[in-house]
């Protein structure tokens, strides 16, 4: 893994039939640290889902460069999309193996077993529930061993239990082998529970406005109350982010 | 209630039995045989051999022209549903094609190449080709973005994605592309055979045309839907379930 520098001098989207011209993301800087989870927050429509087209490499037309350290190659990625995006045609474990370059069972296996889904390995996603087929995606990044894992609301749509059972699933998953993260949310509870740094944003033309270190240590972060108390921690502390939620 | 659906079918067919034989009555003309008389001359002509023969040519044809057709038209289908630059080069050149009457077709295959094999087979995968490439390509142009775009994030390639991504997407497309084309190509195969062969059922066709011979027509004739509808049954729709098999 090497730390990943995203600079994007203008992004900017063309006008086309009733949409008028508008730039996305203006002048961003953004450094992520090896193995660093990072949330992104911004408010709705901002350029977040944008940049994070960008970073995998599904949006070229932009102005800026993406450098991963010493390495002159594109980063791996692992992208977990608002819908879970999973081949409909193909079985869970089908669906795994297709995102690694090499076909790794026990990989799946371990992987299948840290997110309990096992029994549901020879199944076809339209047999899962919503947040099955979640855990099925976020399973497929990881299994693609990514330079930088890649999250738009993942969580979105879930219900609330269900949302916290995943996340909870997902940051044991990440503890176990630290990708480097970039997770976007509106959510600040859910973005301090995971994040090692939260990166605020305007709307857009979309800029960094404030980046600010988690420091809740890790072994609290189950604890809605420690959660809570850090939240207003932040919004007393900054209050302009209070702005971009 | 489900048994009488099943029961159905044959009740239909019995019905237009019914039908056929009542009209053949009435008619009592040679130009509309019962079909006791068209059965008696499937019988005999499946045991002289000619049926067999003569079937087995025109399946041959179809199988050829079937081969070379289906996948050409669902490569260039592919790409012109892909590319917008192949399509608006190649689009007026498809609805030509489209328009040109296979009877032309195949008669300036056969001026031009001459009364053979090669040029009978060309003249149905020329007819045949822009109808796959049409039905492929408006399949081609619906795909799925959003799994194109999760197999470009993932690396999958140009192989894993047209086996992952892009053929399941299209199967209908192709079965349905495969049931019209089988349904055309063996009409065609049937006035190239007329017009240029020395056996098939086309061939065999004219010949009891000429002998005014109508029981035969209707004998060949039903021996070739039979053959179609078996093609149906225990080939495409097995192949149709097996693909749809992840469906709820």
């Amino acid at each position: 893994m090497t730390p990943i520098h995203l600079h994007i001098a203008d992004k900017s989207y063309p006008a086309s039939g009733a949409n008028l011209a508008h730039q996305a993301i203006a002048n961003l800087n953004l450094h992520l640290q090896s193995g660093e989870f990072v949330c992104l927050v911004g408010p709705s429509g901002c350029g977040k889902t944008t940049l994070l087209n960008i970073l995998a490499g599904l949006d070229p037309d932009y102005q800026g460069s993406i450098q991963t350290g010493p390495a002159a190659r594109a980063p791996k990625i692992g992208y977990v999309f608002q819908n879970p995006r999973l081949l409909p045609w193909r079985t869970v474990q089908e669906n795994l193996e297709l995102a690694q370059h090499t076909p790794d069972l026990h990989v799946i296996d371990t992987l299948l077993a840290a997110m309990q889904l096992t029994a549901f390995r020879h199944s076809y996603p339209e047999r899962l529930s919503l947040g099955m087929s979640r855990r099925v995606a976020i399973i497929r990044a990881f299994a693609a061993t990514p330079d930088l894992l890649l999250m738009d609301e993942p969580f979105v749509s879930l219900d609330a239990p269900t949302a916290r059972q995943v996340r909870e699933l997902l940051l044991s998953l990440w503890q176990q082998r630290p990708h480097t993260v970039l997770f976007v949310t509106h959510d600040l509870r859910e973005a301090i529970a995971l994040a090692d740094r939260l990166v605020f944003t305007s709307s857009a033309p979309m800029q960094i406005v404030s980046e600010i270190p988690v420091t809740l240590p890790r072994n609290q972060r189950h604890l809605d109350e420690k959660i809570e108390t850090f939240r207003q921690h932040l919004l007393t502390q900054h209050a302009g982010i209070k702005n971009l939620l | 209630m489900a048994r009488l659906q099943k029961l159905l079918p044959i009740a239909s067919l019995l019905t237009l039995l019914g039908f056929w034989q009542g009209l053949a009555l009435w008619l009592d003309s040679s130009n509309l045989p019962a079909p006791y008389q068209v059965a008696q001359v499937l019988w005999r002509e499946t045991v002289s051999g000619q049926l067999p023969y003569h079937l087995g040519a025109t399946l041959l044809r179809l199988v050829a022209s079937f081969s070379i057709a289906m996948p050409l038209g669902c490569a260039a289908g592919i790409l012109l549903g892909r590319n917008a630059k192949a399509d608006a080069f190649f689009s007026h050149w498809l609805v030509m094609l489209l328009n040109v009457p296979a009877l032309v077709t195949i008669i300036l295959c056969y001026v031009w190449f001459g009364l053979v094999e090669s040029a009978a087979i060309f003249a149905v995968v020329v007819n045949k080709l822009p109808n796959v490439i049409v039905t492929i390509r408006e399949g081609a142009r619906v795909l799925d973005k959003d799994l194109l775009e999760m197999a470009h994030c993932y690396q999958f390639g140009a192989r894993k994605t047209l086996i992952h991504v892009i053929w399941p997407q299209l199967y209908p497309f192709v079965m349905s592309a495969t049931r019209a084309g089988l349904a055309l190509i063996w009409k065609i195969i049937l006035i190239v055979e007329l017009l240029g062969r020395s056996n098939g059922m086309g061939y065999q066709l004219h010949l009891y045309f000429q002998l005014f011979d109508v029981a035969s027509i209707l004998a060949y004739t039903i021996a070739f839907i039979v053959v179609m509808q078996l093609i149906e049954e225990l080939i495409l729709k097995p192949l149709e379930q097996t693909a749809q098999q992840w469906r709820r």
